[in-house]
């Protein structure tokens, strides 16, 4: 038998303090291993700390466990944000947080499976993550396990064509079972997603492939609680949340800046970005 | 430099000029073969400024195309591109471009022998901290294996313009690969890339290193340490890894009682490959491939990665000393 020992929390408050320890871990291990993805790490830390922390059920002690719901970090290179959530919910110690990218570490650039229990399929590759997402929906819809899936996509990742792929599968076997979320930053590495490949209409894109859409500010907790309850309870058809967020958010020189997309924090700014986030 | 020169103390000390990546020396190429051709045009998939295709893009915004993260719709573009008589050179990561895109580039590229250049840059382990994910290990491979491809991995930012500078004019698929960490010069001042054309430092009556890429800078330094104990050791740079140049390679394993191929680059499929395949059916010789064994990559600074996979000059020392002591 397993025992949830982490997740539900309903406080919006305390939301709000986890997703604070979770920004400064994420600029901890990012400044301790001297290069990784800043930008995008901080742009999905309020979702992806409301979907770990108010939604999701899961076992850190058992991190196979059959009826756990899943994650997966479709934009592979958000792995220091993932990190800092699988540290702060006890899957292992917050010292491993100082391996990240370090030769034989569990804390590889890019998430790996193989490598760190909790993780569930490898990813660092755009594009891919949704269409695993599908297949677990599907796996999990055909054994009546109730676990739900939620996946995490960039908007410039959405730039792949395998997205709508799965975007079309998604809504065709009316996988409600998944939600996904667009970090809709507006940025890429080669700069504003609009001027490198739009994507715009977004939402209407979506809607168009027959997906149930909700668009929230991707910082206000909560909003995302209440896209994250909204989204359970739509039936027959996939949900995406474009969540509408700040580049390197809660660090005002990270913020909306494509050049800190892959770029670690210096000591100096770890240090100014810490007291930024402390007296936020 | 003569083939029947010895390992002199260059060979061993290197070129004085600062190490560059070959990454760096095509983005600049790409600029100045911009400027004297208007049919050159480049495409990219949100990494311009890693690949360096962003000086081209700077400077000829229309004849640059940022495909946004679309590797496959890029592949198929530039197709397109080749077939309205420009010549696009195609550039992401390693892996994306050959992984991602490889049914793109086996049907409308190699299939339909368009004239497209992909040029990839972030080839093998030196891609360090961002992991296996990132690293293409299997790329040759994967490029090797297709009719009509030319597969092409220069040693140094001066052998990457002269390549760059040559495919230019020739007509059909090219595969470069290119690296992201910097490289010191390896090939002669006034050493001219010719397609299909391996650079011979040396032939050696004991054992010969094959080398490609960043382990040509090693296998010169491996064959000064084992020529001065006495073992005479060659250096060949097979830059066109497809179409291998046959007749060298020969006349390497006419004179060799071990051959060492050096790569980074996984042993299966890649140059290792590509050698053992010919050195069997025509001269066999027993060949020893260094590069990643049947193996992903994983996080770390390029240097330990390249220690952790024994793609060092150690390694080959110790591996042409073993072999020859059997
Ligand atoms: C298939 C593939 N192509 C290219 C890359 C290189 N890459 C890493 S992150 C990135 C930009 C991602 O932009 P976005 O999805 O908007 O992420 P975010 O802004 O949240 O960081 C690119 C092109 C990759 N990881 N995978
Ligand atoms: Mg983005």
């Amino acid at each position: 038998m397993s025992v949830i020992t982490n997740g539900k929390i309903t406080d919006i408050q305390e939301l709000k303090s986890v997703a604070k320890r979770i920004r400064i871990k994420i600029l901890h291990m990012l400044t301790q291993s001297g290069s990784g993805h800043t930008g995008g790490s901080l742009s999905a830390a309020d979702v992806a700390v409301g979907i770990y922390f108010s939604k999701m059920k899961f076992n850190p002690q058992n991190p196979t466990w059959e009826e756990r719901d899943r994650f997966i970090m479709s934009k592979g290179h958000a792995a220091p944000l993932l990190y800092a959530i699988m540290a702060e919910a006890g899957y292992f110690p917050e010292e491993t947080l100082d391996q990240l990218r370090k030769v034989e570490s569990p804390l590889q650039g890019h998430p790996c499976c193989r490598k760190l229990p909790g993780i569930e399929v490898s990813t660092g590759s755009l594009g891919q993550g949704l269409s695993v997402a599908n297949g677990m929906a599907l796996g999990l819809r055909l054994d009546n396990n109730p676990a739900r899936i939620f996946c995490i996509m960039g908007d410039g990742e959405i730039q792949e064509g395998q997205i709508w792929e799965a975007a079309m599968t998604a809504a065709h076997y009316k996988i409600d079972n998944l939600c996904a979320v667009v970090d809709n930053n507006e940025l890429q590495i080669d700069g504003a997603v609009e001027d490198v490949m739009g994507i715009e209409p977004v939402h209407d894109k979506w809607a168009a492939f027959g997906w149930h859409v909700i668009d929230i500010d991707g910082h206000d907790m909560e909003e995302i609680v209440r896209a994250l309850d909204e989204a359970e309870k739509v039936k027959g058809k996939p949900t995406v949340i474009i969540a509408k967020t700040t580049k390197g958010k809660g660090v005002s020189f990270f913020e909306d800046k494509a050049e800190y997309h892959g770029v670690a924090p210096s000591h100096e700014e770890f240090d100014k970005a810490v007291k930024e986030i402390n007296n936020e | 430099m003569s083939e029947t020169a010895q390992v002199t103390e260059e060979h061993i000390q290197g070129s004085q000029k600062k190490p560059k990546a070959t990454r760096d020396a095509y983005g600049e190429t790409l600029l100045e073969l911009g400027r004297k051709r208007s049919d050159v045009v480049a495409l990219d998939a949100d990494l311009s400024c890693s690949t360096k295709t962003g000086k081209f893009a700077k400077e000829f915004p229309d004849r640059f195309f940022n495909m946004g993260i679309a590797e496959q719709d890029m592949v198929g573009t530039a197709a397109g591109l080749a077939l309205s008589g420009k010549i696009p050179f195609a550039s992401t990561f390693a892996v994306f471009e050959t992984g991602r895109a490889w049914d793109q580039i086996r049907l409308v590229v190699c299939y339909s022998n368009t004239n497209v250049k992909l040029v990839a840059t972030h080839g093998g382990i030196t891609v360090g901290e961002d992991g296996a994910s990132h690293q293409a290990l299997e790329d040759i491979a994967l490029m090797r294996a297709l009719p009509n491809m030319t597969v092409i991995v220069p040693a140094d930012a001066a052998e990457t313009a002269s390549v760059i500078n040559t495919i230019v004019d020739y007509k059909g698929p090219v595969y470069v690969r290119l690296g992201r960490a910097k490289v010191p010069y390896v090939m002669p001042e006034d050493y001219q890339f010719k397609l299909g054309k391996a650079f011979v430092f040396h032939i050696g009556k004991d054992a010969n290193i094959v080398a490609a890429g960043i382990t040509v800078d090693m296998a010169k330094k491996a064959a000064g340490i084992l020529s001065q104990e006495g073992i005479d050791t060659g250096v060949v740079n097979m830059s066109t890894i497809k179409p291998l140049d046959e007749e060298t390679l020969l006349r390497v394993a006419e004179s060799s009682k071990i051959i060492v191929t050096a790569e980074e680059h996984s042993i299966i499929g890649g140059l290792g490959g590509a050698v053992c395949e010919f050195v069997s059916e025509h001269c066999p010789v027993p060949v020893k491939r260094i590069g990643t064994l049947d193996t992903f990559g994983c996080s770390g600074n390029p240097d330990a990665l390249l220690n952790l996979h024994g793609i060092t000059v150690g390694n080959i020392v110790d591996t042409i000393k073993a072999s020859l002591k059997k």
